[in-house]
């Protein structure tokens, strides 16, 4: 596998040592990184998975409505964020690996780096508290 | 290639009796090959360099890795600057916003110093770069931001199976996940793989490293293991603390290789040093 850029190795060493979630992807949405945080709110271990390409995205979680309909991926912030390179924000539900249901809301940014390369994006999601 | 080290001290300056065999010169190396002449960096040690050159020499690159002052004070002290006869290209990082033209014109004016840039005899030609790769001559140059505070370089200098890799500002302990285990995960990793020599940040012991996390260089412990990773044949400890005299120095590398069973040569780099690569 080739090297990194380095605005990728330092957002995931910052996305380490961070409390909020955290998922990492490169420009074509492969999954590069997420954190313990995240881990907790996926049910998964980035140990045991990896990182993860696009297309298995869906086997580590399902993003659903509150009644648990799948939700097309264009209306996911980082999916959005990957398109157009621009901040998003959102909630939705996502059904985890231990088949649990979670409301999450996520804010969605690309990171660019020097001097002008799109390298990828990086979406930071809270649980939230269901009213 | 023939490389030579006109300058290997890190942050400032600091000649002195107790520095005579490693040298007080920052940052500045000498890469010739045939008529080929690349300088990498402007450290205070490129002034010895421009008073010595051959004057059959009549175009000088200068690849700077970044623009922090033990990189660049020696530039307006380069004599063959004041030559008409002799075309200088200076090359580095590319930042965000301002151009490197901006960026060294800072330099080159009062109340640092009082020649303008465009008082030259002949205005140096300025070329910006990232991650990218280009030929000098017949020697193939890459270059790649590595972990150092502002933009910054390391380059790799290859001609045929030659290779020669350059980091003398980086910052591994921070510029890593999973260190040692993950070479893509690692800054830097692209530049020196597979090298034939390596000159590489190592201005503190791991005890002093501690102190300085974020301040942009490198522990010696980190540096091997980035070596050892980067299977590299030869590294050279660059970047000397100014503080650290030729007594300290030995004695940091005779600690670090205490134990160690590495199958690569290691050494503190001095200046005056002359290594051919082929
Ligand atoms: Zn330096
Ligand atoms: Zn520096």
């Amino acid at each position: 596998m080739p090297q990194q850029p380095i605005e990728i190795i330092l957002s995931r060493q910052l996305a380490d040592c961070m409390k909020v979630a955290v998922f990492l992807v490169d420009p074509a949405g492969n999954l590069l990184f997420y954190n313990e945080a995240a881990e907790g709110i996926l049910g998964i271990r980035f140990s045991e998975t990896g990182s993860v390409p696009v297309e298995e995205w869906a086997s580590v979680f399902k993003p659903t409505d509150i009644h648990g309909n799948h939700l097309p991926p264009e209306g996911l912030p980082l999916v959005q964020t990957l398109s157009n390179r621009k901040p998003a924000q959102g909630s939705f539900y996502i059904d985890n690996r231990r088949g649990k249901r979670i409301l999450i809301t996520v804010t969605a940014f690309p990171i660019e780096g020097r001097p002008d390369t799109y390298l990828g994006a990086m979406a930071l999601f809270w649980k939230t508290e269901l009213s | 290639m023939r490389v030579t080290v006109w300058g290997c001290r890190g942050s400032l300056p600091s000649p002195g009796p107790e520095k005579n065999l490693f040298g007080g010169n920052t940052s500045c190396v000498q890469v010739m090959h045939n008529n080929t002449c690349i300088v990498l960096d402007g450290g205070s040690g490129i002034q010895r360099l421009g008073a010595t050159l051959h004057q059959d020499i009549k175009e000088v690159h200068i690849l700077l890795t970044h623009l922090h002052l033990d990189h660049t004070m020696g530039l307006g002290f380069f004599l063959p600057l004041y030559n008409p006869s002799v075309k200088i290209h200076i090359w580095g990082p590319a930042a965000i916003e301002e151009s490197l033209l901006r960026r060294l014109r800072r330099y080159f004016s009062p109340p640092l110093f009082p020649v303008r840039l465009n008082e030259l005899p002949l205005h140096p030609i300025i070329h910006e770069i990232d991650n990218s790769e280009f030929m000098i001559d017949d020697i193939k140059i890459q270059s790649g931001y590595i972990c150092h505070p502002g933009p910054t370089l390391g380059y790799r200098l290859s001609f045929g199976n030659a290779k020669f890799a350059y980091m003398p500002d980086h910052e591994i302990g921070l510029g890593a996940a999973n260190f040692p285990n993950e070479p893509d995960w690692t800054s830097g990793y692209e530049i020196a793989r597979d090298v034939d020599l390596l000159f590489h940040d190592a201005q503190y012991r791991p005890s002093e490293y501690v102190d300085k996390v974020g301040w942009g260089h490198s522990s010696i412990d980190d540096t091997l293991a980035f070596a050892k990773m980067c299977k590299v044949k030869k590294l050279e400890l660059f970047h000397h603390d100014p503080g650290h005299t030729d007594i300290q120095l030995q004695s940091i590398l005779h600690e670090v290789m205490l134990n160690k069973q590495l199958d690569f040569e290691v050494s503190m780099c001095a200046e005056g040093n002359v290594y051919d690569i082929s």
